[in-house]
């Protein structure tokens, strides 16, 4: 056994509004530069779609995540190292930007400088890539928000699959829910294992995924390799990002950007200790509904006095075991079981949790039956399909995603008649199996979701730490090139001079519109 | 030409293009890493990608070690296989043949893309589109020169003479220029701008070449995993 600790994350979809903060807090920080105009590394899709980049979850397109092969192993999806390095002229299966989206700005300076006219300007849209002007915009980062666009094309859906979709195209039946998406920091990422130079890295105290910006030469197979198809290859400066977890806040015990800005309170910050001894096995179980099991199985009890003696022999702080005791990601994956891996099938171990959301009952409330199963409705009648639910969570196992809403429903049930009818409603808890001291608490930290409850992490170990001293007057957060951020006239080395933030349009190309 | 214009060119040139060509890549090496990468276009368009990009690289490639086993191995070791000169130049000129006519369409396709695609044009900088004109021009300069190399093709003494000169100059022997006398400009112009294709070459993107990643195939298991400390954890 072989102890290490990673901060893990929940997003509790019941109470997502799909506001987007998170995008856009994410953005202003980490993204806003040219080359990465495009990417998202947190986005929010509209879930029926096919999300951003196009399909992404359709694995038979682009190859991502990991295959269990014959011989009970696994192997990357797009192929083992030799196929990997044979794609490395030309990457069959890595998305064009066309896939995401083209960039874009608009001609604001047109509504300035236009001169008198019959009909009032218009600000044109131009390419943020070729500058060139942009007749119809036909694809956005969330060009499938609320639903947008045709049924046929945004039931392309692979989390159709065993579910006959026609019946959500009548509007009667039409369900919707928001995913926010952002890298899984997985324990066993594809990313890594598809990088050829060696650049993507896990952090082994953190377990934080990061890109070796100086490394990274720019081989794209990560982009191919993530199933999840969060990596990012900067157009610009010719290297792969991608979300870094926010390191430097989480380091210093604050949340991710995401997390801090979410206005519904929906993320969730936590520790998890698991079995890095037991990645491999459990990522090659044959069952793809085993999968979801497996990784519980390697996350190990904080209580557990072997686990702790272990963990601080393997080296782990013990201001992080504190805080792995105290983890709202621990109590919810593991105790009261109601958030999951996404996509758990691409064999990536990930460590972004979800819970899935409830919706309202689809006839159940109009024939008055509401009560049929006591105080728990029958959560197949919900309007969001179970199944589509299972097929994004658990492999298409519907029986964890079951008891999952049902705790869910079983926890309202039980504060409503607490508070209104001031009563203990102690049949539902047993339906459920929950006592009552854990339903109070999953109510603290589901329904009112403190701050405290739901960020609990630890600053990063004095013994992790780099030495202040020898940082001393270094610019902090660069892009190589040391301090001297790239701002010569003089190009040597090709080192892109940046001309200010992308959104504003770029001085040195797009003309205003005329 | 001059005799000390030949002797500058011939002579002195390979050794300020090599020393260029090694200092300059260890310097952005050390320096400028976050510059040094290969320059994908493909996300931007596949289009004229795919099939660009591949025949170039296989083309560019046997081309290359073609070029340096072809001029680096004393004749003495190939006559000693039983190979004369003469069929040595023929293999050369087959083989060049083919592997050049690859490169030139993917190398083509390339070149044409960079140029005449919107969005590559106007990504591209001032080296990336003067590193594939020089490329293309190095290749027709090759290509063109076949003719003249079948024409001589009996002795081999053209090859045979190139590559001593080639022999001459990494061995520090300081008659090398005399062995580039006398042959057709088609070879000196290839022999020239194939040394500015190596002065050049740590100012543009050809770098990645340094990082071909060969050592991917001997990574243990597939994970990395970075202490605080950046060691490889076990």
């Amino acid at each position: 056994m072989k102890i290490r600790a990673q901060i893990g994350k929940v997003l509790n979809l019941d109470k997502c509004i799909g506001c987007h903060t998170c995008s856009v807090t994410c953005k202003n920080v980490w993204t806003s530069r040219e080359g990465m105009e495009y990417a998202w590394f947190n986005n929010v899709e509209t879930k029926p779609g096919v999300g951003y980049p196009k399909e992404w979850e359709n694995q038979e397109v682009w190859n991502g995540g990991w295959v269990r092969k014959k011989n009970g192993r696994i192997a990357p999806k797009m192929g083992g190292k030799l196929r990997i390095l044979a794609k490395i002229f030309a990457n069959p299966d890595m998305p064009e930007i066309d896939d995401y989206y083209e960039p874009f700005t608009f001609d604001y300076e047109h509504l300035q400088n236009a001169p008198e006219s019959e009909t009032a300007p218009t600000a044109r849209p131009r390419s943020l890539i070729s500058g060139e002007r942009m007749e119809k915009i036909e694809w956005g980062p969330n060009w499938e928000e609320i639903l947008g666009g045709e049924f046929s094309k945004r039931s392309r859906d692979v989390n159709f699959e065993a579910i006959e979709k026609e019946v959500y195209g009548q509007f009667e039946n039409t369900f919707m829910m928001y995913l926010p998406r952002l890298c899984e920091h997985c324990l066993n990422p594809t990313c890594v294992a598809a990088c050829p130079s060696g650049a993507i890295y896990k952090r082994e105290e953190d377990g934080i995924v990061l890109i070796d910006q100086d490394k990274c030469r720019g081989w794209r197979m990560c982009v191919s390799g993530c199933p999840y198809k969060k990596i990012y290859y900067n157009w610009r400066s010719g290297k792969s990002e991608k979300c870094i977890f926010c390191y430097p806040r989480i380091e210093a015990g604050q949340p991710t950007v995401c997390s801090e800005t979410c206005v519904g309170r929906i993320r969730y910050l936590g520790v998890l200790l698991y079995d890095a001894d037991r990645i491999e096995s459990a990522a090659a179980v044959e069952d793809p509904k085993d999968l979801y099991q497996a990784q519980l199985d390697i996350f190990l009890d904080p209580f557990d006095p072997e686990v702790i003696r272990q963990a601080r022999a393997d080296g782990v702080p013990q201001s992080w075991l504190d805080a792995a005791q105290r983890s709202p990601v621990y109590r919810m994956a593991m105790d009261w079981k109601v958030a999951f891996p996404l996509h758990p099938e691409y064999r990536t171990l990930p460590m972004v949790w979800y819970v899935p959301p409830l919706s309202p009952i689809q006839s159940a409330a109009e024939a008055g039956a509401l009560g049929s199963h006591g105080l728990i409705p029958d959560v197949s009648q919900l309007r969001i399909p179970l199944r589509y639910l299972a097929n994004l969570l658990t492999a298409g196992d519907e029986a964890p995603v079951k008891l999952a809403l049902e705790r869910m429903l079983a926890m309202r049930a039980y504060m409503r008649a607490r508070h209104v009818e001031d009563r203990r409603e102690l049949e539902v808890l047993d339906r459920v199996g929950l006592t009552e001291a854990a339903i109070e608490d999953m109510y603290q930290t589901m329904a009112i979701a403190n701050y405290e409850d739901r960020f609990v992490i630890p600053t990063s170990h004095r013994e992790y730490a780099e030495e202040a001293f020898d940082l001393r007057g270094e610019c902090g957060f660069s892009f190589g090139d040391g301090c001297s951020g790239g701002g010569g006239k003089i190009d040597l080395f090709s080192h892109e001079v940046r001309v200010g933030p992308s959104a504003g349009g770029r001085s040195d190309r797009a003309a205003p519109g005329r | 030409m001059a005799d000390w214009f030949h002797i500058l060119v011939f002579g002195y040139y390979p050794y300020l293009a090599a020393t260029v060509f090694l200092a300059g890549s260890l310097i952005r090496f050390d320096r400028e890493q976050y510059t040094w990468r290969s320059g994908s276009s493909q996300l931007l368009r596949r289009r004229q990608l795919i099939w660009g990009s591949v025949l170039f690289h296989v083309g560019v490639l046997l081309l290359f070690f073609g070029h340096f086993v072809g001029l680096l191995t004393p004749k003495e070791i190939y006559h000693a296989f039983g190979m004369g000169s003469g069929t040595k130049q023929v293999l050369a000129i087959v083989a060049g043949g083919l592997f050049g006519v690859v490169c030139f369409v993917g190398l083509t396709m390339l070149l044409h893309r960079r140029l005449f695609d919107p969005r590559i044009r106007a990504t591209s900088s001032v080296m990336d589109i003067a590193i594939l004109v020089l490329l293309w021009l190095q290749l027709v300069l090759g290509l063109a020169s076949l003719p003249l190399s079948w024409a001589h093709r009996e002795g081999g003494e053209i090859m045979v003479q190139l590559s001593l000169w080639a022999q001459k100059i990494v061995t520090f022997q300081s008659d090398a220029a005399d062995y580039a006398m006398g042959v057709h400009w088609i070879y000196q112009a290839h022999i020239v701008l194939g040394l500015t294709i190596f002065l050049v070459f740590p100012f543009s993107r050809l770098v990645h070449v340094w990082s071909a990643p060969i050592g991917y195939l001997g990574r243990r298991g597939y994970q990395v995993v970075r202490t605080r400390e950046g060691r490889r954890a076990a």
